[in-house]
């Protein structure tokens, strides 16, 4: 079963079809398309042969077991991986027509389009306005006045303004854990990317923080790409219009199974998929 | 059975601390009590007269600053690079080494530097017994100290934020900029203490290199007496020269506790603007 090719048993690449439930962001128009991806640290292959279209403006969820590949598939979208050394990514990953894995391709630009959410996070050690606004000064935006303002909307935008618009020049690190990765996201909206990557974004907060930032992201749907990695199966379940499954075979990680969220939970077309879900879900 | 142990696992923790402290401040009551009677406005605006026995120390004191600042100058910006080359740019393969050699290199005792310094330095490119050797010879030295603990202050900064910023689309040189220097300011005070405190306590590299001529230096290619060299010659060659020699380790002990408290002042201020402002 390692030989085949995971996208012949795709059920559903981006030609779905009608959209039968979920938001009317579904209109599946391919934002991302992953062809063949392989991954491999110090030429130890982790991921291969992941070839799947991911739809503009649909939040998607990766799920599967720990060590499977999901972290590495995420970095590979931005090119992360550039900064871990031994790591290569083989494979053709498009995206708004470009070549992401060219060596010619502007990663700073590419970033600037695709944020990045972490599983810890991480607010710089500075102000909460300077979170937000250093970023956008790197990328050009200079003029006090749209800096403010786009200090505003993206706070606004996760829901944080009015929690800290009276301190927005105290420091970062001051907030709840919940408030920091709201921060964050807002630190990724304010520059405008087309593209969020999430990584296990809920998985240090509390329960309540983390209803917090998944009523939040199931907001973002629609407006943006949404591809996040989560353990939660009820929570992929509730935020997420399509779903990848990874699992390990022969200590590589492969793109099992593919599709709106609705019918890989409930009808699962793979016995791997069905007993991950259904054993691990109770 | 454990409660004793730990008891005098306490004991011993207790007593070793004190020990040290204990150890370090009859050093420093011995220095004050003989040194405390020489020290007056005169023994710092007052030239040195009768071998050092007399007078004060106002030409040494500059002397030592002179060679401080140009050590400095030299040392700092040069150390800063190389740590953040090692630290955020070098391949692993290179960087090991380079580490390994410079802890060996802050290892080598200071009389090798010495002569090292005098042979490039005063000979080799003709800079004679100067302030300008003394200070180069200085930075050769707190280099390998200055840029391992720079280095490390950088490494333990959190990758979370390295890669937070990557993910952000900044550039390596925005985020050493604005996050990973700023969060590794106090290891790099730290080391820049270290530094220092290794400078002004130098003798054996400086009598190589800058000399001890006890004059007020003109310039920096004249020759200047340390304020460590001072006391060295007073307490080893000059008869009757102790009182001074106390007084004289006085003030550099002052100058070491001003300029510690001074720099640490500023990057708790320079730390509290930033995440702040
Ligand atoms: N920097 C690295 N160097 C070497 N191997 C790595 C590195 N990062 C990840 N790996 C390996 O790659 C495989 C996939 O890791 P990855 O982090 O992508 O999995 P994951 O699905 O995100 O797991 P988790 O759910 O625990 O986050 C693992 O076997 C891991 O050991
Ligand atoms: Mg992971």
């Amino acid at each position: 079963m390692s030989n085949d090719n995971p996208t012949d048993r795709n059920p559903c690449s981006y030609t779905l079809g009608g959209i039968e439930q979920g938001a009317p962001c579904c209109i599946p128009v391919p934002h991302i398309q992953v062809q063949d991806l392989a991954v491999s640290y110090h030429g130890k292959t982790v991921l291969q042969g992941v070839s799947l279209d991911i739809n503009k403006g649909c939040i998607t969820a990766l799920i599967g077991p720990s060590g499977c590949g999901k972290t590495s598939f995420l970095f590979s979208l931005n090119r992360l991986n550039d900064l871990i050394p031994g790591s290569r990514v083989q494979g053709s990953i498009r995206m708004d027509g470009a070549e992401v894995t060219a060596p010619d391709c502007d990663v700073m630009a590419l970033r600037r389009k695709v944020g990045m959410i972490f599983q810890k996070p991480n607010p710089f050690p500075l102000s909460i306005r300077r979170n937000i606004e250093m970023p956008l000064r790197e990328h050009g935006v200079r003029q006090r006045g749209e800096l403010d303002a786009r200090v505003e909307r993206a706070l606004r935008d996760v829901g944080l303004w009015e929690e800290v618009k009276d301190r927005l020049d105290s420091s970062a690190l001051a907030l709840s854990g919940g408030q920091q990765q709201r921060l964050c996201i807002a630190r990724a909206l304010a520059l405008e990317p087309s593209i969020l990557l999430m990584d296990e974004p809920c998985s240090a907060l509390d329960p309540i923080a983390s209803a917090v930032v998944e009523e939040l992201i199931r907001s973002l749907c629609n407006r943006y790409t949404v591809v996040i990695v989560t353990h939660n199966l009820a929570q992929a379940r509730r935020v997420a219009n399509y779903a990848a499954f990874f699992w390990m075979t022969e200590r590589v990680g492969r793109l099992i199974e593919f599709g709106r969220c609705q019918s890989l939970f409930d009808h699962p077309s793979h016995d791997l998929t069905a007993a991950y879900i259904f054993g691990t879900s109770g | 059975m454990r409660k004793h142990g730990d008891a005098l696992l306490t004991a011993a923790v207790w007593l070793a601390t004190a020990l040290v402290v204990g150890a370090f401040l009859w050093l420093l009551g011995d220095v004050v009590i003989h040194g405390i009677g020489k020290l007056d406005a005169a023994f710092l605006l007052d030239a040195p007269q009768n071998a050092g026995r007399d007078g004060g120390i106002a030409p040494i004191l500059v002397s030592t600053l002179l060679i401080l600042v140009v050590a400095l100058a030299v040392a700092v910006p040069l150390g800063l690079a190389t740590a953040v080359y090692l630290s955020e740019y070098a391949a692993a393969q290179l960087a090991k080494p380079l580490r390994v050699c410079l802890n060996m290199l802050a290892g080598v005792p200071s009389i090798v530097f010495g002569l090292f310094g005098n042979a490039l330095f005063c000979v080799a490119l003709g800079m004679g017994f100067s302030i300008w050797s003394g200070g180069l010879t200085l930075a050769c030295m707190m280099l390998p100290l200055f840029i391992v603990t720079t280095e490390s202050g950088l490494s333990a900064v959190s990758s979370e934020w390295r890669r937070g910023a990557a993910a952000l689309g900044l550039s390596r040189a925005a985020a050493l900029w604005h996050i990973l220097l700023p969060a590794a300011a106090p290891a790099i005070t730290a080391g820049l203490m270290l530094s220092i405190g290794r400078a002004l306590a130098e003798t054996a590299a400086l009598i190589f290199t800058s000399g001890y001529v006890d004059r007020m230096p003109e310039s920096l290619s004249d020759s200047g007496r340390a304020l460590s060299v001072h006391i060295y010659d007073l307490s080893m060659n000059v008869s009757g020269g102790d009182a001074a020699a106390y007084g004289s380790a006085l003030v550099l002990i002052v100058l070491i506790l001003a300029i510690n408290s001074v720099a640490v002042n500023l990057t708790e201020r320079f730390l509290q603007a930033r995440t702040t402002a």
